[in-house]
C-alpha cells in the first residue's frame, strides 16, 4: 500500500505551500514534492500598462524584499530607456540604488535570522514550539531580539530614504533614481545616537556571525549534515569575480567548482537558461540549457553566491569569507545549512556597503537620470536576499508593456527545495507511522534555509498552520492532523 | 461703491463681493469646500456634486450657485460631510483606482479626499468595469480606469484655434472622456504638462516621466486637501 502525507499551511495572502511526501507500504519514501502556488499573475496584470509603472507595480510581488523586484525592473527599463545597465546610470543614480539595494539586504537578512532562523538555533529543532518563536527569542535573549529589531529598523530607515518608504516606494525610476541624499539623512546614518548608526551596524553584523560560528561549533553534525546535497551554483558576479549583489555577469559554477556558465550578459539569459513546467507545479523549474534538466539545475542564493564569487570586496566580510571557505578547501559549498551561515557574512558585507557608501559624496549629487536611444526589450537581474531574480520586459510602440517574464528566486531554487524536503523526509520519516510536530518542524526547517517568499516559510510568530494528511494510494485518508 | 455683501457659512460671519461663487467666496474667507469637477477661473458646471451645500434646507452645489446678502450656508455639517464621503466613495468603486501603482498618487485630489473623509472600508460593492487604456498619443496616455468624468480636461486643454483635444464619447454608463485621436498627436509638451495637472486623478499620464517626484515631494504629502485655504 502506498501512503501520502500532505503537510498543508493553511492558505495566507502572499504564498501557500503545499508538501506532500510519499510512502509505500515498507514506510519507505518515495517521493517528495513541494507545491507552490506562485505569483505568475503579476506577469499579465502589467501587459498594457506603461512601463515606468512596472518598478512599482510589481514590487507588490512582494512585502519581504519588495526593493529587490522594484529594482530589477528599474534595472530592465534602463535598457529601455537607453540608459545601458549597470555603469550606464549617473554615479548618483547607481550608488542610490546600491544603497537602497544593501539596506534592502541587511533588513532582510536581519529579519530571516533574528526572527526565522534563531528559534530553531536557540530552541533546537525539536524544541517546544511554544516558545520556539520570536516572542521565545524576546523573552530568552532579550539582547539578541533587540538587536534583531533594531537591525531590521535601519536597513528601513536606508530603504526610506533611498525608495521614499520603508515597504513599496518609488526611489527607482527607469534610467536612474528620484531623489539623492540629503546631508541630513547621511549624517543620521553615520553619526546618529546608537545603536542606530553604520558603526553599530557593522559591529552587531559581525556579533550575529560569531553567534551563528559558536552554535556551529557545538551542533557541527546537525549544521554539516542537514539536507546536505551537491548542485551546481548560480548567481551574479561583479566581472573580476568579487561578490556584487547589485550587478554583474552571471556565472554558475558545478558542484566541484567548475565553472559552467562563464560570466554572461544577462541580457542574453534565455539563450542558457529554460524553464520546465511539471504538472504537479504552479512553479516552473528552470535549469541550464546546455547541461539538460537532469544535470542543468542550480541554486540560489547566500549559498551559491559564495560559491560563485571569487573574494569579497569588503575587508571584514572578505575575512569572514576566507575562514568559510577554508571549510570546504575551497571547493563549493553544498551544507544546506551553511546557507544561514553565508547569510551572515552577506549581512556583514551589506552593513560595510552601507557605510562606505554613506560615506561617498556621489550620493549627494543632482545628476539622477540618464536616457538614451528607447530599446523595444530590457533584462534586468539583481541578486535578491534569497537569490538571482530575473526581470524580462517588452515593449510596444506607444510605450506599453506587452511582455513580462519573471524568474523569481523562490522559482530558481524550486528544484533543491525540492530535493531538500526529499532529504529531510527520507531521513526523519522513513519507517514512521506518526507524524510528529519535530518532524514537520525538520521539513519546514528545510525550506526555511532557502527563505522562499511563502508565507509557510517565513512563519514569522513561530505559528505555521499545517495539516497533515495521510492517504493510501485510493486516495483514502487514514489520518489527518493539525499542527495547532 | 463697495459690492461687499454679508453671508454666514457654518454660523460664522463671511463677507464677499456680490455674484462671487459660494466655493470662491468660502476660500476668500477662509473656509474650505471640497471641489473636483471646478476649477478657479473656468465656468463651473456643477457635475460632480462634491461641493454640495445646504441652503434654507436645500441641498445647492456651491460652485454653481454666488451668495447673496443674507445667506445662511451649511457646510461642516455632519450629514453633508457623509454625503461627500459617499460621492468619493462611489467614485472609487465605479472605476479602477489602484493608488499603490499610480503615479498620480500623491498628487490625486481624489486620493486626498478619500483621506480627508477617512475612507477607511469600502460601503459599496465594486464595480471593476473593464476599461481600456488610450496609449496612442506620443505625449500621454488616457487612462480609463481612473477617469471620474470631471470634465476639467475638456473645458481647460484647447488648441490655439480653441478646440478642445478631449470630448465626450458614448451615453450613459458607457460615457467616456475620450483625447481626439487628430488632435491628441499634434499635442504640445506644454498642452500636455496642462493636461496631466488639471486631471485631478491619474487619468492623464504624461509619457515617460512616471514617478520622477520623489515620495516626500508630492502635493498631499505633508498637508491635507484644503489646508491651504483653512485659516
Ligand atoms: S481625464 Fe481627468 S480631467 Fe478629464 S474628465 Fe477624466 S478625470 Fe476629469
Ligand atoms: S465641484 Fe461643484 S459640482 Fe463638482
Amino acid at each position: 500500500m502506498l501512503k501520502k502525507i500532505t503537510i498543508e499551511p493553511v492558505t495566507r495572502v502572499e504564498g501557500h505551500g503545499k508538501v506532500t511526501i510519499h510512502m509505500d507500504d515498507k514506510g519507505n519514501i518515495t517521493q517528495s514534492r513541494l507545491h507552490i502556488v506562485e505569483f505568475r499573475g503579476f506577469e499579465r496584470f502589467v501587459q498594457g500598462r506603461p512601463y515606468w509603472e512596472a518598478p512599482v507595480l510589481v514590487q507588490r510581488l512582494c512585502g519581504i524584499c519588495p526593493v529587490s523586484h522594484h529594482l530589477a525592473a528599474a534595472k530592465a527599463l534602463d535598457v529601455i530607456v537607453g540608459a545601458g545597465t549597470g555603469h550606464g546610470l549617473t554615479a548618483t543614480g547607481e550608488k542610490m540604488r546600491r544603497l537602497m539595494h544593501y539596506g534592502q539586504f541587511f533588513q532582510s537578512h536581519a529579519l530571516h535570522f533574528f526572527h526565522l532562523s534563531s528559534p530553531d538555533f536557540l530552541f533546537g529543532v525539536d524544541g517546544d514550539p511554544a516558545i520556539r518563536n520570536i516572542i521565545g527569542v524576546a523573552l530568552t535573549y532579550p539582547d539578541l531580539a533587540v538587536q534583531g529589531v533594531m537591525m531590521r529598523k535601519f536597513g528601513q530607515e536606508i530603504i526610506r530614504a533611498t525608495a521614499g518608504k520603508k515597504i513599496h516606494g518609488t526611489g527607482a525610476i527607469p534610467g536612474g533614481i528620484n531623489k539623492n541624499l540629503s546631508i541630513a539623512e547621511r549624517d543620521e546614518f553615520l553619526k546618529g545616537a546608537d545603536p542606530l548608526n553604520a558603526d553599530k551596524m557593522v559591529e552587531w553584523a559581525e556579533g550575529a556571525l560569531d553567534f551563528f560560528k559558536n552554535y556551529y561549533a557545538a551542533n557541527k553534525d546537525f549544521v554539516d549534515n542537514f539536507a546536505h546535497f551537491p548542485s551546481n551554483h548560480l548567481s551574479l558576479v561583479r566581472k573580476d569575480g568579487a561578490l556584487d549583489l547589485y550587478h554583474g555577469v552571471l556565472r554558475a559554477v558545478d558542484t566541484e567548482g567548475k565553472k559552467i556558465l562563464h560570466d554572461i550578459d544577462y541580457q542574453e539569459y534565455a539563450d542558457y537558461i529554460e524553464e520546465e513546467v511539471r504538472s504537479w507545479s504552479y512553479m516552473k523549474f528552470p535549469y541550464l540549457k546546455e547541461y539538460g534538466k537532469e544535470k542543468g539545475w542550480y541554486r540560489v542564493g547566500p549559498l551559491a553566491r559564495l560559491n560563485t564569487a571569487e573574494f569579497i570586496p569588503t575587508p571584514l566580510a572578505q575575512r569572514e569569507f576566507e575562514i568559510y571557505k577554508a571549510l570546504t578547501n575551497g571547493k563549493p559549498n553544498n551544507h544546506c545549512m551553511h546557507m544561514h551561515y553565508a547569510r551572515l557574512i552577506e549581512t556583514l558585507h551589506a552593513a560595510e556597503m552601507i557605510r562606505e557608501l554613506l560615506n561617498d559624496p556621489d550620493l549627494l549629487g543632482n545628476d539622477l537620470v540618464v536616457k538614451g536611444t528607447k530599446q523595444k526589450e530590457g533584462v534586468g537581474l539583481i541578486e535578491a536576499p534569497r537569490g538571482t531574480l530575473f526581470h524580462h520586459y517588452r515593449i510596444n510602440d506607444d510605450d506599453q508593456i506587452v511582455m513580462a517574464n519573471l524568474i523569481v528566486s523562490t522559482t530558481n531554487n524550486n528544484e533543491p527545495m525540492n530535493r531538500s524536503v526529499n532529504f529531510v523526509a527520507k531521513a526523519v520519516m522513513t519507517g514512521k507511522e506518526e507524524i510528529t510536530e519535530g518532524m514537520m518542524n525538520s521539513v519546514e526547517v528545510a525550506i526555511r534555509a532557502y527563505d522562499p517568499c511563502l508565507s509557510c516559510a517565513t512563519h514569522a510568530l513561530g505559528k505555521m498552520p499545517l495539516e497533515i494528511t495521510l492517504v493510501d494510494q485510493d486516495n483514502n485518508i487514514i489520518d489527518r492532523k493539525r499542527s495547532h | 461703491m463697495s459690492n461687499l455683501i454679508k453671508f454666514k457659512i457654518d454660523s460664522k460671519e463671511c463677507m464677499a463681493e456680490k455674484g462671487t461663487f459660494i466655493v470662491d467666496a468660502a476660500r476668500e474667507n477662509g473656509i474650505y469646500i471640497p471641489t473636483l469637477c471646478n476649477m478657479p477661473g473656468v465656468k463651473p458646471k456643477g457635475s460632480c456634486r462634491i461641493c454640495t451645500v445646504r441652503i434654507n434646507g436645500r441641498l445647492m452645489t456651491s460652485c454653481t450657485t454666488p451668495v447673496a446678502d443674507g445667506m445662511e450656508i451649511e457646510s461642516n455639517v455632519a450629514d453633508l460631510q457623509n454625503l461627500r464621503k459617499s460621492i468619493v466613495e462611489l467614485m472609487f468603486v465605479s472605476g479602477n483606482h489602484f493608488c499603490p501603482s499610480c503615479e498620480k498618487s500623491g498628487n490625486c485630489e481624489l486620493q486626498a479626499l478619500g483621506y480627508l473623509y477617512q475612507m477607511l472600508v469600502p460601503r459599496f460593492p465594486y464595480d471593476f468595469p473593464i476599461r481600456k487604456i488610450d496609449a496612442t498619443s506620443p505625449k500621454i496616455i488616457k487612462d480609463q480606469n481612473r477617469c471620474i468624468q470631471c470634465k476639467r480636461c475638456i473645458k481647460t486643454i484647447k488648441d490655439e484655434q480653441g478646440r478642445s483635444l478631449f470630448a465626450f464619447r458614448n451615453r450613459g454608463h458607457r460615457l467616456e472622456v475620450v483625447l481626439d485621436q487628430e488632435l491628441g498627436h499634434l499635442m504640445t509638451e506644454e498642452l500636455a504638462d496642462l493636461a496631466m495637472k488639471n486631471c485631478p486623478v491619474g487619468s492623464i499620464i504624461k509619457k515617460e516621466i512616471g514617478f520622477n517626484t520623489a515620495i516626500g515631494n508630492r502635493k498631499f504629502d505633508h498637508h491635507a486637501i484644503g489646508s491651504e485655504i483653512t485659516l
